[in-house]
Order: C-alpha cells, then sequence, then structure tokens
C-alpha cells in the first residue's frame, strides 16, 4: 500500500526488536526472542497492518493492551492462542504468498503479511 | 434520572440511555418508566409477582488486568448479591464470558462459585472468551452437550417463553456478532406456535440491537431475529458483552445490556478502544454488578433492576 514506508518501518523495527532483547527481562512470555520484525498491538490495532518479508522471516507480535488478543490466518495457517498482555506469539514464515490473518476475540483486528523474495 | 413516563413514545424511541447506576425500568401497557433504586421500590414490588430470576454476566474467571486487581473478589461480591435476593430467584442465567480468554479451569471455578448463590438452575450462553481457542468444543461439551444446534436452547417457565442465543460462534475476520442461518430457522420455528400474548425473554451475549458497530457491538444478523419476535406483545432481550447498562426500546421489544462481574469497559466511542477501563478503586465496584429481572403475571411487565456491588 505504502511501500516507500515498509522498508523503513522494518529496519526501526528490527532496532527496536534488537534494544527489546537486551533489555527484556527473561519471563515464559519472553522465553524465546525472536529477531525478525516486531508487530506491536496496542488500541485493538495491528501496529503494521501490512508488513513485506522475505521467505525464512519470523515475525513476532506483541501484545500491549489490557485485553488478550490473537494473530489467527484466515486459511488457517497459522492460529495463536490467546496473547494475553505483554505476551508474545511468533511464527516463521517459510514459503511466498500473502497471509491475511485476524484476532478471533476482536474480528474488526485484521492484519497482512506478505512474503516474496528479492532484494 | 429523572421520571420519563412523559416523555412521549417517539421521544423515547430515540433515547438510548446508558449510565453507571442503578435504574428500574418498566413497561406497562406501552408506557416506560424508570426511576432510581430505592425511590420506587415499593411500587415495583406491588404486585404480586409469580416469580423473578437472576442475570450474571461477563465473570471473565481467570482475568489478572490492572482495571481490576481483584476480579475473584469481585466476583465473589456477585454471587453474595444474588444469594441476598428476595424473594430468591427461580433461575439464574449466565450472558457469557464466563471464562478469560478460556483459562484453563475457569469454567469449574465459574460453576462451583455460582452454587454459591444458592439458586439450582444456571442457563448458560456462551461468551467469546469462551469458545475462542477450540471454536466451542469445551463450552459446548460442558454446557451443551445432548442438545441439538451449537448450544442454542429455548424453555418455559412462569408462562414466559425463554431464548437463550448464542452469535459468537461464528466469528470471521471483519467480521461481528453473528447467529447463522440454521440458528435463524431454529429460532423460527420455536416460536411459531406461540401466541403473540406470551411473554419472550431473549438472553446472548454480544448485543442483538446495534450498540456500537466500529466496536463490534452488534449482532449482524440480530434484525432477522427480531423479526420473528415483532408479533408478540412483550419481547426482553437481555445482553453482556459490553460491560455496561445500556437500554433501548423499539416497538414491543426492550433491550437492556448487564454490566460485569470483572471489569467496565468505557462508552461507546469515549476511548480510542474497547476493553478493561482503569477506575479509580472507589469507584470500581459502582461500575460492577449483577440484574434481577421480575416477571408479575397479567401485567405485562417485567421489571430490570441492576443492584452494583457498590
Amino acid at each position: 500500500m505504502r511501500p516507500r514506508d515498509d522498508g523503513w518501518r522494518y529496519r526501526i523495527l528490527v532496532g527496536v526488536a534488537v534494544a527489546g532483547l537486551l533489555l527484556a527481562p527473561s519471563g515464559p512470555a519472553r522465553a524465546q526472542p525472536q529477531t525478525g520484525p516486531h508487530i506491536e498491538i496496542k488500541a485493538h490495532g495491528y501496529g503494521i497492518p501490512e508488513l513485506a518479508v522475505q521467505p525464512g522471516t519470523t515475525v513476532t507480535w506483541i501484545n500491549h493492551d489490557d485485553d488478550p488478543h490473537t494473530v489467527t490466518s484466515t486459511e488457517n495457517v497459522f492460529r495463536s492462542p490467546g496473547i494475553d498482555t505483554d505476551e508474545t506469539y511468533s511464527y516463521t514464515f517459510t514459503k511466498p504468498g500473502t497471509y491475511e490473518y485476524f484476532c478471533t476475540l476482536h474480528p474488526l483486528m485484521t492484519g497482512k503479511v506478505v512474503v516474496r523474495s528479492g532484494s | 434520572m429523572s421520571d420519563q413516563g412523559g416523555v412521549d413514545r417517539r421521544g423515547f424511541l430515540q433515547c438510548m440511555a446508558w449510565t453507571g447506576t442503578g435504574l428500574l425500568w418498566s413497561v406497562a401497557g406501552g408506557v416506560l418508566s424508570s426511576r432510581a433504586i430505592g425511590v420506587g421500590a415499593a411500587e415495583a414490588q406491588s404486585a404480586p409477582a409469580t416469580f423473578s430470576f437472576a442475570q450474571i454476566s461477563d465473570t471473565h474467571i481467570g482475568f489478572k488486568g490492572a482495571a481490576n486487581l481483584d476480579a475473584m473478589g469481585t466476583f465473589e461480591a456477585a454471587v453474595a448479591r444474588i444469594k441476598a435476593l428476595d424473594p430468591k430467584p427461580a433461575f439464574l442465567i449466565h450472558t457469557g464470558d464466563i471464562t478469560h480468554a478460556q483459562k484453563a479451569g475457569a469454567f469449574d471455578v465459574a460453576s462451583e462459585a455460582l452454587k454459591g448463590t444458592g439458586i439450582e438452575r444456571t442457563f448458560y450462553v456462551p461468551g467469546e472468551h469462551d469458545v475462542f481457542v477450540d471454536g466451542g468444543t469445551e463450552y459446548l461439551n460442558r454446557f451443551a452437550a445432548g442438545r441439538p444446534g451449537r448450544g442454542w436452547q429455548s424453555f418455559d417457565f412462569g408462562g414466559v417463553h425463554f431464548v437463550g442465543l448464542v452469535n459468537v460462534l461464528s466469528y470471521k475476520a471483519g467480521g461481528l456478532g453473528s447467529l447463522g442461518p440454521a440458528q435463524l430457522e431454529w429460532l423460527e420455528r420455536d416460536v411459531v406456535g406461540l401466541a403473540s400474548s406470551t411473554p419472550v425473554v431473549v438472553f446472548a451475549h454480544v448485543p442483538l440491537w446495534t450498540v456500537y458497530p466500529q466496536w463490534g457491538w452488534v449482532t449482524d444478523d440480530g434484525a432477522q431475529a427480531l423479526a420473528y419476535l415483532k408479533r408478540f406483545g412483550s419481547v426482553t432481550v437481555l445482553n453482556g458483552h459490553i460491560h455496561q447498562i445500556m437500554q433501548k426500546v423499539e416497538g414491543n421489544i426492550t433491550f437492556h445490556t448487564a454490566r460485569s462481574t470483572a471489569f467496565p469497559q468505557p462508552a461507546p466511542g469515549a476511548a480510542p478502544a474497547p476493553g478493561p477501563m482503569k477506575v479509580p478503586v472507589e469507584e470500581l465496584r459502582g461500575m460492577l454488578g449483577v440484574r434481577e429481572v421480575t416477571y408479575a403475571p397479567g401485567k405485562d411487565r417485567l421489571a430490570v433492576v441492576d443492584p452494583s456491588l457498590a
């Protein structure tokens, strides 16, 4: 939609993710931190509604709301459990394609990950 | 809130009030009035009541958020509040979100604790929190085993026809609460043989009327369900989901949403998003509560009272 923004946002997010790894306290929700892009869930919205990544990228969602949310593929490719406050969910996208997802608790929340090879 | 008995019907239909205080609404001969609890209680009790029942909603067992650090404590206070109702309610209905995020063991905790009300029978409908993890398998096995359909139900009590609808089992991306064609067909058949003079009470989790679509506070095919009920002289719709009291009247149909026992939510549009709302600790219990509904035969009246936990 706004391809110009994506690379910029991606670099910011990787930076945030790396900083998060250094600063995050250990705990169940962060037991397996991932280095890929992070999508912040806030005010009943996915912070990056459409994210483009390379195959093999692990995407991590972090819930900052007081409500639990899910990250659920509309095509049943992936299905998170309930992600409670400050918890994370990660999924590694291996095959190119467009992956739409939503929150099964709040289905007005929708997002998309586009996986494609390229520079 | 002042007596609204003088408001004309058209004016009332345009009115959609919500409030943090307990109100009593009564309908008699098409004229609706409301008054604060306590002011008109004697009048409300003047008619001999055949029976009353209680509603509890959005108990969210397992909630540990900042909006209520003792959600189990307020749930137990709600149980005690229902136990203290006099006369004793004939039964209890739970309008969903029994659990918070379907946490393990939460259904057991809820149903065990509700025995503390002293009421033998509880009728449940699920909220989205009760079914989203497994598509409703645990809920349906526990609360709807042996019944046809996917958890919907009806029963008759004291001359009133009760219908429990399920509008959280077909959440889709971008979607809203939904009943689905199978349930709508069942509902149409369920009420087709009833006399139009039969009072009907419908209960479901997500509001069956349009409260606030921007937050998903609506059932997308709710209007079809209501179309089957329009011919009845007295229809009372009891919902949960939005954790606050709202009322609306459309023809002979009266809509009521209930408070939660766990945490309040913002008024529609009053925050960037719905969700647990933090309030000063001394205000919290005033925004949580239960409901008592009383049916008086021959009066065409169901009285709805919403005591808070304050």
